[in-house]
């Protein structure tokens, strides 16, 4: 009797953790970042200048690497993540071709960040580079455009892998019933399955553009790290930048003073709570969706 | 009408081939960098390279053993603080869905698995680093367990909830107490399910670098001390490819292969048990 | 005085607001086969499952009055000295799947982690599954696993699993609903030997396995015990008209 009151309490006491580690994330980020919120106060989210050597704090120019390189990368994918999803959920949703897809794109997402970011450097750069120089900017070789690349590739099995589980789902009297009208197969797939998982197909897109936004390993090693901001789009988008995480990764450890450190660990924050949020919202679409 | 559905069936092919050329199209670029890194990597591989730490710069040879090392133990350690906790976990969310603590408990593992890695490791920075005054393997650690959990709880919950109930009132009918029918009965009938869980989400962690960066940090010499700085093989790659001398570039492609090969290996190891176990995870 | 093994007076049971079992009293005596039957959603399963308190593991669950194995009150003992004592066997085969044909008959014994001696629990699983009249048929493969065998072998399985504790009283879940008639008339067989050492109290819903294995049968309506008699008795002269009407086929 005493040990199954144990057992129980102590299944109970590991949940309650999980809360208060969560909690406890949120609670330093905060606590950690009130120097840079107290003395820099909510400009510091459009500060459009990041100069520690002088002590001036400005999140703008990662806001914007962040949603260029995310968005970016988004764009790129969505064709191949819709395609995954249709062709393993409606065309081919059985035998070892499709298995054999779903397993490679599975595989995607496997392998390490740091090592895409090193290929990236080795073998894309180069590459991005002479096109760079052919199209005439500045051939920088990293930036934006090449991290919007790899992330793109990087991105695509979140949303492949649930789209194709929530094509699967769609009941075949639907799809049966726009047959017997004489529908092609394009239409339907265009009028009946895509309307009828479009909500699911866009929570997929939630949670690739949530690993985007907090990606930092490939992104740190591809994106030029510079913190100024470029003066026209094409430099913007083909020139170096920074995005919130790569920042961080590079410059937290050598953050010297109080504010210094406490501004990145604000960007941490933003990062935080703007996943957590989009992730949350990508979740409960998905909840809401396979209980129908 | 002849001429219109011709240009409708027409249409249904092109779409079809379109769907197909982009689905698969983008396995290329994964198959053009595996090739790359085996081709990079494979030569550097040796018992010398196993066995060695790196050579300073201008030295050719050196090795990776203390990265090798250094994973190990960080990847070992994490196993052990996220794996028991995250079963137990997994087995609460299975047994109580329905409590408010259940619920509470499953919305902190859906934002822990979106929460971004580097945010972890600066998080834990604030928690083990700073008050022991050092980086240290242990912050590492804890680190990387962080992101095991979510993974480890929800392979658990998904597995024992697909469990019949017949099998837990079998039990109860013998007269075995609570506790033994999750550890004897319930568990054990759901271990390929939470074996699959735990090597995905190791897969998952060994190739974690972000989280590392201000907690296990790195050291150039082979180090077992778990509350001192440590090398591990993605901080190691992550290292040497950004700087600039060919030597460690190909240290880091070595390191490369081996990672890779590591990974791939669980994960085909994984979906060998899911497949022979049938397992939906 | 002599006590009856399993005797109710005034028992009820909810599952939150529904009130499942209704004031039943009831005496059950040794060595005899009861059959409790009555349409579905009657409270029969609810009473059985109340004998060895399996009811009281549904969340919102609930009883009131007074379940005794004979002087015992079954509410007041440990809940796990009242499944020794009184042994299951469900709708559906449900042997361990993790767990051989020997290691399934002991489970019991294993997974409440009681020591005994090998030789003592070769003698266990013998004679266990002879009772069950399945040792013919898997003497030579005790160390598979339990899971390969037929669905009727698998129920005998669980028949074995829960003799092997000794108990005083066998219930049976509607034990054939899942079995093909073959196996179902295997199982009933069965019955008749058990009587001799066990108690048995046989839930069903099929009147013609009522009338063919029991001694006595109850019949449960809308949660109330509605008759308690001789089964010869009650399957040609019911006394009550609602007995009457659900033997001659009026309900369903």
């Amino acid at each position: 009797m005493k040990w199954e009151t144990v057992f129980k309490r102590v299944l109970w006491i590991m949940s309650a953790i999980l809360l208060v580690l969560v909690i406890g994330i949120l609670v330093t980020l905060i606590v950690q970042s009130m120097p840079s919120i107290k003395s820099l106060g909510i400009k510091f989210l459009w500060g459009k200048i990041w100069d520690p050597v002088n002590n001036i704090y400005g999140a703008y120019p990662f806001l914007i690497g962040t949603i260029l390189t995310s968005f970016t990368a988004l764009i790129i994918s969505i064709p191949f993540s819709y395609a995954i999803a249709i062709y393993l959920g409606e065309y081919n949703p059985k035998g070892w071709l499709s298995n054999l897809l779903k397993n490679t794109i599975e595989l995607i997402a496997a392998v390490p960040s740091v090592i895409y970011g090193f290929w990236g450097l080795s073998v894309l750069v180069p590459v991005i580079r002479s096109f760079e120089a052919k199209i005439g900017v500045a051939p920088y070789g990293v930036g934006v455009f090449t991290s919007s690349l790899v992330l793109a590739v990087m991105i695509i099995p979140y949303a492949a892998s649930l789209g194709t589980s929530l094509i699967r789902m769609v009941p075949s009297p639907l799809k049966e019933g726009a047959y017997a009208l004489g529908a092609t197969r394009f239409e339907v797939i265009r009028s009946v399955i895509l309307p009828y998982t479009r909500s699911g197909l866009f929570a997929g897109i939630l949670l690739s553009l949530g690993r985007a936004l907090g990606e930092t390993m490939a992104v740190a090693m591809l994106i030029g790290n510079t913190s100024a901001i470029a003066h026209s789009i094409k430099d913007a988008f083909f020139g170096p930048g920074n995005t919130m995480a790569s920042v961080i990764a590079n410059e937290f450890t050598e953050a010297d003073h109080t504010v210094y450190l406490s501004a990145l660990i604000e960007l941490g924050l933003v990062l935080f709570v703007v996943t957590v949020i989009i992730n949350l919202i990508g979740k409960k679409i998905i909840t809401k969706y396979t209980n129908n | 009408m002849d001429a219109r559905l011709k240009v409708r069936n027409t249409k249904s092919i092109v779409f079809k081939s379109i769907i197909i050329f982009l689905a698969f199209v983008i396995t290329i670029p994964l198959i053009i960098i595996l090739l790359y890194i085996i081709k990079q990597g494979v030569t550097q591989v040796n018992w010398h390279f196993l066995t060695h730490v790196p050579a300073p710069v201008g030295e050719t040879g050196g090795g990776i053993s203390n990265a090798l090392l250094g994973s190990i133990i960080i990847v070992a350690l994490s196993s052990l603080i996220a794996i028991p906790t995250g079963i137990l976990t997994g087995i609460y969310l299975s047994e109580n869905a329905t409590t408010r603590l259940a619920y509470y408990a499953g919305l902190c593992v859906d934002i822990l698995q979106g929460v971004p890695s580097i945010v972890v490791g600066m998080v834990v920075y604030f928690w083990i680093v700073k008050p022991l005054g050092t980086f240290s393997a242990l912050s590492g650690s804890v680190a990387l367990a962080i992101m095991m959990l979510p993974i480890v709880i929800r392979s658990t919950e998904q597995t024992l909830k697909l469990l019949p109930d017949s099998l837990k009132e079998a039990a109860l009918s013998l007269g075995v107490p609570y506790h033994r029918v999750i550890l004897k009965v319930i568990v054990p009938c759901g271990f390929a399910g939470i074996l699959s869980g735990i090597m995905l989400s190791v897969a998952r962690i060994v190739g974690e670098t972000a989280p590392l960066l201000f907690t296990a940090f790195g050291n150039p010499y082979l180090s077992a001390a778990i509350t001192k700085p440590m090398q591990s093989l993605p901080l190691l790659i992550f290292n040497y490819a950004t700087s600039p001398y060919d030597e460690w570039h190909n240290l880091a492609w070595g390191a490369s292969f081996i990672l890779l090969m590591f990974v791939l290996l669980l994960n085909i190891f994984t979906k060998l048990i899911t497949r022979k176990w049938n397992i939906q995870l | 005085m002599e006590h009856s093994v399993i005797s109710a007076s005034n028992f009820n049971a909810w599952f939150g607001d529904n009130h499942a079992v209704k004031d039943v009293s009831i005496k059950i005596e040794k060595n005899q086969v009861i059959a409790v039957m009555g349409p579905s959603g009657c409270g029969k399963t609810t009473f059985l499952r109340c004998i060895n308190r399996m009811h009281e593991l549904v969340p919102g669950a609930r009883t009131e009055g007074m379940l005794k194995l004979y002087a015992d009150d079954i509410y007041t003992m440990n809940p796990i000295y009242v499944r020794y004592k009184i042994g299951m066997v469900f709708q559906r085969p449900n042997p361990f799947p993790n767990l051989s044909i020997y290691d399934n008959v002991v489970a019991g014994y294993k997974l409440n982690g009681l020591k005994i001696p090998k030789v003592e629990m070769d003698h266990i699983v013998e004679k266990s599954l002879t009772s069950a009249a399945l040792w013919n048929e898997v003497k030579d493969s005790l160390h598979k696993k339990g899971t390969f065998l037929s669905g009727g072998q698998q129920q005998r399985l669980c028949i074995a699993r829960a003799i092997a504790m000794e108990p005083e009283v066998i219930l049976f879940d509607e034990p054939t609903s899942a079995l093909d008639p073959i196996s179902t008339s295997s199982i009933e067989a069965l019955f008749h030997e058990l009587k001799a050492n066990y108690t048995l109290i046989i839930v069903t819903h099929n009147m013609q396995q009522a009338a063919r294995v029991s001694d006595k049968t109850a019949f449960f309506y809308l949660g109330e015990l509605v008759e308690f008699d001789n089964t010869r008795q009650m399957f040609t002269a019911p006394k009550d008209k609602r007995t009457q009407n659900y033997i001659t086929g009026r309900f369903s």
